[in-house]
């Protein structure tokens, strides 16, 4: 089954939460809304002709040029991708999912952009989904235990947004 | 596994005591580098094991986000530092997706036989430190005898015995030297007769098999759910490899090898015959399994090393030349994941069109092998938990970065 045949699939069974595709793409992707998240995984995992059932990776992508110059020329507005790529052990093949997320919520800066939880749909989501709290700063709703994972318990920011800045001094540690 | 109140091991269980709280590294012997484990104890029966890791972390990712993809090499050698060359060729194929790139037919056979080698090393590595685990030293001593002159032939080929940095995306820094083939061929003649020492001194020992038949269970969904890959996967019976069933760029590398899964079916892994039987007490996906099929993928990559062998020979092109430091990456995303000794080894790499990618993130094997121990090491014994903890054969370095 190709990305195309899912996509039709998943947009006859949840329409309006399919929000956008590239099915051109080195790894073809579909784009869901984060209300619609759950139920998409939920149905890939469980579908007979889908079985999802190994979530290989969750990434945070964070597109926001901090030069005003160049940012011009992206063409993307600042946003937050949460990446999930999906294989099946049974089926042999591959899908990726996004949710394209503002980057802070409500345009609050300092509010996480908030994405509901699937690591009751994969238990590996547990872990990368801390990961990505930590490293990207996205909020995962209904977590059973979000904490940093990598850094350490006290630490500020998050490393991978674009705008993070590095601190200067860490309980005595000169950063720079 | 839940101990039952009868089972024979447990004499504690009407001798309660309070519980405590035990921490088990981050500088422990038995927890392969870094790695701390926050044990809750009710005398010599753990109830819950939490990881806690981090100590190793050294921003891979970041730092990735400034460097150009060959720049990056150095960084990934040091992820999973036992199984480097596999780390470089992870990498290398997913930059090598981005810029739809062809690998000369001479390249492929040289990445086949080297990253098997690494395959090599690694379990190598992985058979004796699970010696150590379990309080044998011997084994331990006896894999790395013969993982040296694995390292000597690396040494030989790129010059460094750990951090290889040796393939990179576009092929590899160099050709083989002359007259490597040789003494690749002559070691694994020499190497293939001792496996059988192994198997002597921890496979079929009896009190090897006490430690670790039948101890951390793991069944094939449990597997699954917690995105456990590799040996680990294949230990619990599920029958999946990617360098069979994974994307294209990884199948065609292996095109014209003739290899069979490691995987158990009805009741025999594939050719076996000329190693010990599997004893009564081991169940599908105990740490005697996992351990197992190490041990057999030894075999299996020395088979297709032999393989190798004629293929490069007989290739007519040359061995790729390194992509350019300033070489411009198209603007997309690519995903890919190989079969590296720990399992699925992921990398991720978007481009704004730029020579810098914009994201590159690792997707550790070793990390999701981890988290499955918090549901292993329910209710077992103290004495246990190392045992667990070794038959995942982590790496902190690839699990933190």
């Amino acid at each position: 089954m190709s990305g195309k045949s899912f996509l039709d699939q998943l947009k006859k069974e949840f329409s309006g939460k399919i929000t956008g595709e590239n099915l051109t793409a080195l790894d073809p992707w579909i784009e869901v809304s984060p209300d619609g998240l759950v139920e998409v995984c939920e149905f890939l995992k469980n579908d007979p002709a889908a079985q999802f059932d190994l979530l290989n990776c969750i990434s945070g992508v964070d597109y926001l040029e901090p030069d005003p110059k160049k940012a011009a020329k992206t063409g993307w507005e600042p946003h937050t991708e949460v990446v999930y790529h999906l294989s099946s052990t049974v089926k042999k093949h591959t899908l990726v999912l996004k949710v394209i997320l503002p980057r802070w919520k409500d345009d609050v800066p300092g509010q996480l952009p908030e994405v509901p939880t699937v690591s009751h749909v994969w238990r590996t989501a547990d872990w990368h989904e801390r990961e990505v709290y930590d490293l990207s700063g996205v909020h995962f709703i209904g977590h059973p235990d979000l904490r940093r994972i990598l850094c350490c318990e006290d630490w500020v920011g998050h490393p991978l947004r674009k705008d993070y800045e590095m601190p200067l001094e860490y309980h005595g540690i000169r950063g720079r | 596994m839940p101990l039952q109140l009868d089972d024979p091991r447990v004499v504690e269980f009407d001798v309660r005591t309070d519980e405590m709280l035990v921490n088990m590294g981050p500088q422990h012997p038995s927890t392969h580098g870094v790695l701390r484990l926050v044990l809750r104890t009710d005398g010599e029966i753990v109830s819950e094991v939490e990881p806690h890791i981090g100590y190793l972390h050294r921003c891979a990712e970041k730092i990735g986000e400034n460097l150009t993809p060959r720049q990056w090499i150095p960084y990934t050698d040091r992820m999973d530092y036992l199984a480097a060359m596999n780390m470089n060729l992870g990498w290398s194929l997913v930059v090598e997706k981005l810029l739809h790139y062809e690998l000369p037919e001479k390249a492929r056979h040289l990445r086949v036989i080297i990253s098997e080698m690494g395959r090599i090393a690694s379990h190598l590595v992985g058979m004796g430190a699970y010696g150590l685990d379990l309080g044998t030293f011997s084994p331990f001593l006896y894999a790395f005898r013969e993982r040296e002159k694995i390292l000597d032939l690396f040494e030989e080929a790129c010059g460094a015995r750990l951090t290889y940095s040796y393939l990179t995306p576009g092929g590899a820094t160099a050709d083989l030297p002359g007259g490597w083939l040789q003494k690749c061929a002559a070691f694994l003649d020499q190497f293939e007769p001792m496996i059988e020492e192994y198997h002597a001194l921890l496979t079929s020992n009896s009190i090897f098999i006490k430690r670790c038949a039948g101890i951390g269970v793991m069944p094939a969904d449990m597997a699954i759910s917690y995105g456990c890959t590799g040996p680990v996967l294949r230990g619990s019976g599920v029958d999946h490899d990617l360098r069979r069933d994974g994307e294209e760029r990884v199948t065609e590398m292996y095109e014209g090898y003739a290899f069979e899964i490691i995987v158990q079916k009805n009741g025999h892994y594939p050719k076996d015959h000329n190693y010990p039987a599997i004893p009564p007490e081991a169940v599908l996906g105990d740490c005697w399994h996992r351990f197992y099929v190490r041990m057999l993928e030894i075999v299996q990559s020395i088979d297709i090393v032999r393989q190798g062998f004629e293929f490069y020979s007989q290739a007519k092109d040359s061995w790729g030349e390194p992509i350019k430091l300033t070489t411009k990456l198209p603007k997309g995303e690519a995903y890919l994941e190989t079969e590296a000794p720990r399992g699925q080894m992921g990398f991720y790499i978007v481009s704004d069109g730029g020579s810098i990618p914009w994201r590159v993130r690792a997707r550790s094997s070793s990390f999701c092998n981890l988290s499955v121990t918090h549901a292993l090491c329910k209710n077992v014994l103290l004495a246990d938990v190392p045992a667990i903890v070794g038959s995942l054969d982590i790496v902190m370095g690839e699990i933190d970065r």
